[in-house]
């Protein structure tokens, strides 16, 4: 699975930071098989409408190793985005815990939990959602400006995180001028450009043929692979989820199905 | 997120939606602009008529007499004369006042009795000293002919009626001569005998003076139309005039002089005009003229209220302004809620690529501030434009009526700054309750938003 048809891969380069440039190396997992990258406790998340109250996400405990590749299956409405949102830190769970790399994010400020978005996961959204009067460059560089990076070293990491989806000669197209694959590939170097070390994905092939969501996630494999990012994608494509991730867990009702919440 | 990224996005944002922000911008322009003319017009309407009084020379001078000059007519007052000696108003004193800060120049008012013969007809006339500096007022500006060649040259300047009595076509007096007929004081020698100085002498001995007839040629130079600083502390009311170094020159017996004829005190002015450098230094030239024992007069209390009445006019003006102003903040108001809701997704999108919520208030503050100073500087220019062109009308009607071109119209540079700043507080303001919408966005919902 981490065997790439396209050849030989480019690494990003270790940024100096103790806790992630083990991230970055290509035997991460190997050497920190049993660290956790995300760990639920009992999460919950409620919505009130009128009356009613919905479950969306009903005492959840799960847990995701540094380094693998989780997919969240479900039938819609199973809680499977709403629990996505919560880890990616878009969403406070109305009760229970949710660790990541050790810190609750129920318990962060909204700030820390900006910065949680910013530098720990990337996102990759169904719809791609690039921001349509920008270039692809433009909109990589998006999370650089947010997490104020230098604007020198910026260039250099659009370039590479292009360069990893293979877009760099698309670069200063817009998002309409790109067919669904490469949009798509462009979400996913935007959501690496910060070198976060959780990568998301909700749907990332829901809205492409066949042909080219196995393309997307065999990138996907592959940054999974080669940077050691940890990767947890919702998906109701059961046979896209057996081939590509390493556990399934299964969702209904905002509950787990099944005891697969364990490693 | 950095200010220069944070810029750099807001004006990225305003161009996409290019349409309804130059609207919004120029909502704001004409706000300002709105303000800038009115206050512009104010300002000018103020400089100008502060710029005539102060050419009337009567606001920037201090008027300067003896204390003794109204307090011993009639009976002495006891208890002044029981404190302190008094000082008389002598070249000493004259001198010393000269020295202050921000004098320029200080001079006597000499007015005289004299007799003019023209063409052998004998006319009895006050004449007065006109110090060099009065050639700059306004009086002086329709002069036919010319003022003055020199501060003591033997000339002299009549007053449009006087020359009417004289000639019936005045100008053809220009040129001419007049003769002017003179008592002189000369003082007198100590008389043999007496001792070196006079009984009561404060400085300088004074035996008193003989009075001789005298006869000097005048060529006249010049007709005005109104008499030249008439009224309190000007040249008195007098129809001929004469450069004041010659009328001290001449030595002419003055109409105080017979009180100095009882006295053998040093010779005495009766009041001295002091010209301060600006006329909002005349207090302080005042306090200190007033320390060195001497009355004083300014009419700086008159020019105070008229101050007053422009400050009122200006907030008044500047009111009406920035109604406009605030008009358009609402205009502010609008866009950056309409732009809310076009860009719920976008606000997601930043959201999720790690914006906190005060990134997305700085963002929407942002382009805000930015419309605002766009539009702070476009009104600037445009309020200059139209205050030129109320000028440019204002002068059409004048030339019309045949009277000079006016500036009433000024723009001076705190105008431009507060204007432009007002601007932008004013928007920024008005982004105040859009920005904290967007913050408070809810990312998700932002997301689903199709």
């Amino acid at each position: 699975m981490t065997k790439s048809p396209l050849g030989p891969r480019k690494i990003l380069q270790p940024d100096g930071c103790g806790a992630r440039s083990s991230m970055f190396g290509a035997t991460v997992s190997s050497e920190q098989p049993n660290s956790t990258a995300i760990r639920t406790a009992g999460v919950s998340r409620h919505y009130t409408m009128g009356e009613s109250v919905i479950r969306a996400v009903d005492g959840v405990s799960l847990e995701v190793r540094s380094g693998e590749f989780v997919a969240l299956l479900g039938s819609s409405g199973s809680g499977k985005s709403t629990l996505l949102n919560l880890i990616a830190g878009l969403d406070r769970p109305s009760a229970g815990a949710i660790y990541a790399h050790g810190r609750d994010l129920a318990q962060m400020s909204p700030l820390e939990l900006a910065k949680h978005r910013s530098r720990t996961v990337g996102m990759v959204f169904q719809s791609f959602n690039l921001l349509p009067r920008m270039s692809l460059a433009e909109n990589v560089e998006l999370p650089l400006r947010l997490a104020e990076v230098d604007r020198r070293e910026r260039p250099g990491r659009v370039r590479e995180a292009l360069e990893r989806v293979r877009l760099s000669a698309r670069m200063d197209h817009r998002p309409s001028e790109l067919s669904g694959g490469e949009q798509q590939r462009a979400a996913i170097a935007r959501a690496l450009v910060n070198r976060p070390t959780i990568l998301l994905a909700d749907e990332p092939t829901g809205n492409l043929d066949s042909h080219t969501g196995e393309e997307i996630l065999n990138l996907i494999a592959e940054i999974n692979g080669s940077l050691g990012m940890t990767v947890v994608m919702v998906t109701h494509e059961r046979p896209l989820a057996e081939r590509y991730a390493q556990r399934q867990i299964f969702l209904a009702d905002g509950k787990l199905v099944g005891g697969n919440g364990e490693p | 997120m950095k200010f220069v990224d944070l810029t750099e996005l807001a004006s990225r944002n305003l161009r996409e939606a290019m349409l309804r922000n130059i609207l919004t911008t120029l909502g704001i322009g004409v706000g300002v602009a709105s303000l800038v003319a009115m206050l512009s017009l104010g300002v000018g309407l103020q400089e100008l008529l502060s710029g005539r009084l102060e050419r009337t020379g009567l606001f920037d001078t201090v008027y300067v007499a003896s204390r003794r000059a109204f307090g011993d007519v009639g009976r002495p007052r006891k208890a002044q004369a029981a404190a302190e000696p008094i000082r008389p108003l002598d070249e000493a004193a004259r001198t010393e006042i000269a020295g202050l800060a921000n004098v320029v120049e200080v001079y006597p008012e000499i007015r005289f009795p004299a007799e003019l013969r023209y063409e052998d007809a004998p006319r009895m006339m006050t004449v007065a000293g006109l110090p060099e500096s009065a050639r700059q007022r306004e009086v002086f500006d329709g002069i036919k002919g010319a003022f003055f060649t020199s501060a003591s040259a033997d000339e002299t300047i009549l007053q449009i009626e006087f020359a009417r009595d004289l000639e019936q076509e005045p100008l053809s007096l220009l040129g001419k001569e007049l003769v002017l007929r003179y008592a002189e004081r000369q003082p007198l020698a100590a008389p043999a005998g007496a001792s070196a100085t006079p009984p009561d002498a404060e400085g300088g001995a004074n035996w008193g003076f003989s009075v001789v007839p005298r006869e000097v040629k005048l060529r006249i130079v010049g007709i005005v139309e109104t008499e030249p600083g008439s009224g309190f502390g000007g040249f008195g009311r007098s129809r001929v005039f004469i450069p004041l170094q010659l009328a001290q020159r001449l030595s002419s017996v003055q109409f105080g002089d017979l009180r100095q004829a009882m006295r053998t005190t040093a010779p005495e002015y009766i009041s001295l005009s002091v010209r301060v450098s600006s006329a909002g230094q005349v207090p302080a030239v005042q306090e200190q003229i007033k320390k060195l024992g001497f009355q004083t007069f300014s009419l700086h209390d008159a020019a105070k209220s008229l101050r007053l009445a422009f400050a009122v006019l200006d907030s008044f003006l500047g009111a009406f302004g920035s109604l406009a102003l605030a008009v358009a903040s609402l205009g502010i108001v609008n866009t950056l809620v309409m732009a809310i809701l076009e860009r719920r997704r976008e606000i997601g999108i930043l959201k999720a690529l790690g914006a906190s919520d005060r990134d997305v208030k700085q963002l929407f503050f942002a382009e805000a501030g930015v419309m605002g100073l766009l539009g702070g500087v476009l009104g600037v220019g445009l309020g200059w434009a139209i205050g030129r062109a109320i000028n440019f009308g204002i002068n059409v009607y004048l030339k019309r009526q045949e009277l000079p071109p006016q500036t009433i119209w000024a723009v001076p540079w705190w105008l431009v700054v507060s204007a432009i700043t007002f601007a932008l507080l004013v928007s920024l303001v008005a982004g105040l309750y859009p920005a904290s919408r967007a913050a408070k966005l809810d990312p998700v919902q932002a997301l689903r938003y199709e």
